[in-house]
């Protein structure tokens, strides 16, 4: 829908028929490329999706350049890893015996064997680290959508070596662009998921069926596809993927033929009754995996729609109805489809599409805790420890990521193996995210962030409202800070009743001439003594809390 | 009398008869209804209600010196008020009003308003945003205060606000502004103490059934849905919402007046059960640079700013009286700074420095405290009104008088102790008011000290910090600073020799959870 009709049915909203009507419209925009206005609007709607908030110096950076190129350039991921997780912690409690013992801090732990002593300062480490690349994030989609990979083939850290946790945040780092097909392979003989669904005691005299279904109902299929999988279908999977093992020692996987079921396992018709040859030695396990994923990937419309739908939901909106199903859905799958599984064409089609900048689809996402606590602190441009100050700056990483599990999002451990229920729990999806618990908790994370900060050996982060405000194009103009600060904080705009008033309460004290505040500002600028300082300071303060505590701070 | 004893000797003689046709017995002695019903026990909490006049109020026209009238009409000659104009005030000859606030007028010469003069203090501020700051925080004009005096007031008297809140003991908001955001005056030491009633909580819509409308869009059902859990999470919300509709009837105000609508709601809520402290309401637009009177100088725009002023005080007074509740409200009016005693040439005044300011109430010491200011024969622009009394004496009476708080807190509250002046009647005092010193998590002891106290607090375990903060929120020493393998209490001794008396925040953050404990270092 363009921006011109959606203004049109705004004015119509005054009519009962609108007011009755209960479902909340959708819009009947496809894949078309969108070649609408390309403004601050349109920039924030694209950041706030793919990335976690969106920075004005980001904003401005991609306004500088077409809305294909900042598309290309946001799904372009940079070749290297990020650099590892340090040991950041001291040796207090770890005996000399240990490992961990001999390691330097600041240098990684990731390739150092299993340490009992440290593994669970290692885990904290690993979090931390990994909200600090979501705080530093570069201009590209990478810190988003590995976190869709890690809540599409979740795991839980507590259920394995902290090592192994890391290794599967780089696989999902490694493919979080590349090619569906071998990611679901490389997936399956990961270290960390074959200890968490018990792939590595799947052997031929006692086949265990969890990693078996779940790569059908939670990483590829789906359950609801008519007709589907069957039970036998599962065990038949199970078996072809007996004598995959860990080895403790290296932290990688490797395969017994000892432990295979060599027999050929026929699949139901469902599969078109496809059987999978049984072999033997060395060779055996690569072999059937590989007509395993054929297998799978042969269902092309069921895995394409699948991936598809989890994507949209976790990119654009939860709520899909026919028309986007049928202008969206099913042409990004045969998109997927057609570039033999590649993920990039998918979401470049998507990102460019008139359906992602429709007007409809702008501002109804709920933000994640995650989106929540880094997009606050990106936004606000809240200053941390620099990387190299490792010890602070994983504390304070620490503390968000802390944070953000308190608001039920603990990155790295997902509930359980079908990932955090928002993405999926029909019929509420990203509702979930917001009850009468975690509201007050959000509400307080921001009071926090603007109030006192967090603070630890001497460090603090803490939301500088006069910095951000510094950073506006015109702070002496009360109306025009407003609406600044606004527009890089919300995707619903406050009536322009409402912003007057908060203007003159907070801005103004009261008063009615806008000149009260530019004086008071200028004041600052010129001459920025305490005096002139906490003038400001405690004005602007309030004013970004008040924003902060509104619904609409809560949507991006 | 304790309020509880109160209740209990009051309502057990009836309690087997019916109020309305409500059984009395089917409901707890503590049921808000009853007490509403019973029209009596609610008359033991205290509240006060703070009139903020914006913009800087000419005190020279509003009480007019009479014993000098003849300097006052020469340093103002185009928007003096006329000497025949002016309200007499029964008992001081000396000193009237302004000749629109008969109200206040009436409630003077009854015994129920008092008017200070030439409040201020040193070094005033000309700035409206700085003034009200040094107003709101009761800082020294040279001392910068992150936080406010009733913050400080509720802090001590409600411990660990807002958590754990509310609770048995304090069912309600501890104060509420009426206007969309709470001021510098509700912002305790960490965080507000107060909620305002068109804020994000929507106080003020949830009692008028008005709701901002959201689009017809995705976005707009999502932005409902937030809101909805919002409502649900404002945990003040139905006490308020059930205060306001307790009240169904009231004595009329009047209409086109701001401030009377926001002193019908404090009634309301007053009378409704609410045992919130203090309310703070406003009324703007005294920046009267020019066209502050009209040809006439008995009107024009000032004059139609004291007659709202003075209206909506007399008929909150006697809606107070009709609802039952008179007896425990105190009311004080207070405006950033006054204005000069010379007049511009513009019919205006400009920023000046004390002003007078008034206390309503049945409990206050009725009269006129002070003199009228000195007006120099040949007044010149920058002549100011100096100031006779700090403004946080005014706030150490009603802190003292009213609420009750010993010297430690009165001292902890406005920073250093501040002489009381008698405004308010001896006998007026009730400390009736719940111990809640059972929720800190952070405690010290002892307090006041001299050089060195000892700090108890409780973790949960995990990271937790004991920061010790001045009033400007910045942390001058870390007292605690690492991980805690097992919750539990705790105790550090904070030795303060280095540091000068004052008052200082013992900030605990562990997790979420964050305590502040004010602590008071004297000589």
């Amino acid at each position: 829908m363009e921006r011109r009709d959606f203004l049109a049915l705004k004015q119509k909203a005054g009519s009962n028929e609108m007011i009755e009507q209960k479902e909340v419209i959708r819009t009947l925009s496809g894949l078309t490329p969108y070649n609408g206005v390309w403004t601050y609007n349109e920039v924030a709607h694209l950041l706030k999706r793919t990335m976690f908030g969106a920075k004005p110096e980001d904003v401005n950076y991609f306004l500088g350049m077409s809305m294909n190129r900042a598309v290309d350039e946001l799904l372009t991921i940079p070749v290297t890893q990020p650099a590892p997780p340090v040991k950041n912690y001291p040796n207090t409690n770890i005996p000399a015996t240990d490992p961990d013992f001999s390691l330097p801090m600041g240098t990684t732990w990731v390739n150092s064997v299993y340490s009992p002593a440290a593994d669970g300062l290692r885990r904290s480490s690993f979090k931390a680290w990994w909200m600090g690349l979501m705080i530093n994030q570069e201009k590209n989609i990478s810190e988003k959508i590995s976190l869709f990979w890690h809540n599409h083939f979740a795991t839980e850290s507590l259920d394995f070596l902290t090592s192994w946790g890391f290794n599967n945040n780089k696989l999902c780092r490694q493919y979080q662009m590349g090619n569906f097909k071998q990611f679901v392979r490389a997936i399956t003989l990961d270290v960390a998921m074959l200890r968490y669904l018990n792939g590595y005691v799947n052997i031929s005299t006692a086949p265990d069926e969890n990693y078996a279904r779940e790569l059908q109902e939670l990483f590829t299929l789906g359950k609801e596809n008519n007709p589907n999988y069957t039970e036998d279908d599962v065990k038949k999977v199970a078996r072809v993927l007996t004598g995959w093992k860990i080895n403790g020692t290296t932290n990688t996987s490797y395969f017994n033929a000892g432990q295979h079921d060599t027999a050929s396992k026929t699949f139901s018709s469902f599969y078109n009754n496809y059987t999978i040859t049984g072999r033997t030695g060395a060779t055996a396990g690569d072999l059937e995996l590989d007509d395993l994923m054929n297998m799978i990937f042969s269902k092309q419309a069921e895995v394409s729609k699948f991936l598809v739908t989890k994507l949209y939901r976790y990119f654009v909106y939860y709520k899909i109805d026919s028309a986007t199903e049928a202008n969206v859905i099913l042409p990004l799958a045969q998109i997927l489809v057609a570039n033999n599984w590649e993920i990039k064409p998918v979401l470049t089609a998507l990102f460019k599409s008139e359906h992602f900048f429709d007007v409809l689809n702008q501002g109804c996402f709920i933000k994640t805790p995650v989106d929540l606590i880094v997009g606050s602190c990106r936004e606000y441009g809240v200053v941390f420890p620099a990387s190299s100050d490792y010890v602070n700056a994983y504390n304070m990483w620490g503390y968000l990521q802390n944070y953000a599990s308190l608001l039920q999002q603990n990155i790295g451990d997902p509930p359980d193996v079908a990932g955090w229920k928002a993405y999926y729990q029909e019929p509420q999806f990203h509702e979930i995210w917001i009850n009468t618990d975690t509201y007050p908790r959000r509400n307080l994370f921001t009071d926090t962030m603007i109030n006192t900060g967090y603070t630890r050996s001497g460090v603090k982060i803490i939301i500088d409202p006069v910095a951000f405000t510094s950073r506006l194009t015109n702070p002496s103009d009360p109306n025009a800070l407003i609406d600044q600060a606004l527009k890089i904080l919300y995707r619903i705009d406050l009536t322009s009743a409402t912003k007057a008033m908060l203007k003159k309460q907070i801005l103004l004290s009261n008063q009615d001439q806008d000149y009260y505040w530019t004086n008071a500002w200028n004041a600052y600028l010129g001459n920025p003594t305490t005096a002139n300082y906490q003038v400001v300071f405690t004005r602007l303060r309030d004013l970004y809390k008040y924003f902060m505590n509104l619904a609409e701070f809560h949507l991006c | 009398m304790k309020r509880r004893d109160f209740l209990r000797n009051t309502v057990t003689p009836i309690a087997a008869t019916a109020i309305n046709g409500i059984p009395v017995t089917s409901m707890g002695m503590e049921s808000p209804l009853i007490q509403a019903l019973m029209g009596m026990a609610t008359d033991t909490d205290h509240v006060l209600v703070l009139i903020q006049m914006n913009g800087g109020n000419d005190g020279l026209n509003m009480v007019i010196p009479i014993d000098t009238y003849g300097a006052y009409q020469a340093a103002r000659t185009n928007i003096a008020i006329p000497e025949n104009n002016i309200l007499a005030l029964s008992g001081t000859p000396k000193t009237g009003l302004h000749p629109v606030m008969t109200g206040v007028q009436k409630l003077f010469n009854d015994g129920k308003a008092t008017i200070v003069q030439a409040v201020g203090y040193p070094q005033p501020s000309f700035s409206h945003f700085r003034a009200t700051d040094i107003w709101m925080s009761a800082s020294n004009s040279n001392q910068f205060v992150n936080n406010g005096w009733v913050g400080r007031y509720l802090d001590q008297e409600f411990p660990g606000y807002p958590i754990g809140y509310p609770n048995a003991s304090m069912t309600d908001p501890l104060g509420i502004q009426i206007g969309s955001v709470t001021s510098l005056n509700f912002q305790g030491p960490a965080v507000t103490m107060g909620v305002s009633m068109t804020d994000p909580n929507n106080f003020y819509n949830l009692i008028n059934g008005v709701q901002d409308p959201a689009p017809n869009t995705p976005a707009g059902f999502e932005l409902g849905f937030i809101r909805s859990v919002a409502r649900q999470t404002q945990q003040f919300a139905d006490v308020i919402k059930s205060a306001a509709l307790r009240v169904t009837q009231q004595n009329p105000y009047p209409t086109g007046n701001s401030l009377a609508d926001q002193l019908k709601i404090v009634a309301r809520l007053i009378k409704g059960g609410l045992r919130t402290r203090v309310y703070m309401v406003s009324i703007g637009g005294f920046d009267t640079h020019a066209g502050q009177t009209q040809a006439d100088t008995s009107t024009g725009s000032h004059a139609t700013l004291l007659l709202r002023l003075s209206d909506a005080i007399k008929a909150f007074m006697d809606d107070l009286k009709f609802l039952g509740v008179q007896r425990r409200v105190l009311g004080m009016t207070f405006s950033e700074f006054g204005r000069r005693i010379k007049s511009n040439s513009s019919t205006g005044t400009d920023h000046g420095a004390a002003a007078p300011v008034i206390l309503f109430g049945e409990y206050v010491n009725p009269g006129v405290v002070g003199n009228n200011p000195t007006i120099p024969a040949s007044a010149s622009v920058n002549d100011n009104v100096p100031f006779q009394y700090d403004f946080r004496s005014i706030y150490a009476s009603i802190l003292e008088k009213w609420f009750c708080v010993n010297n430690t807190v009165l001292q902890s509250v406005l920073l250093r102790n501040f002489q009381s002046l008698p405004v308010i009647k001896s006998n007026s005092c009730n400390s009736a008011f719940p111990d809640l010193t059972e929720n800190l998590i952070i405690k010290n002891y002892p307090n006041p000290f001299t050089s060195s106290t000892t700090i108890t607090f409780k973790t949960e375990g995990g990271h937790t910090s004991v920061l010790i903060m001045d009033t400007l929120g910045r942390v001058i020493y870390t007292l605690i600073d690492q991980d805690y393998a097992t919750a539990g209490q705790y105790t550090v001794t904070f030795n303060a020799d280095r540091f000068a008396a004052g008052v200082y925040y013992a900030r605990l953050q562990n997790g979420a959870v964050q305590q502040v404990r004010t602590m008071l270092k004297v000589k």
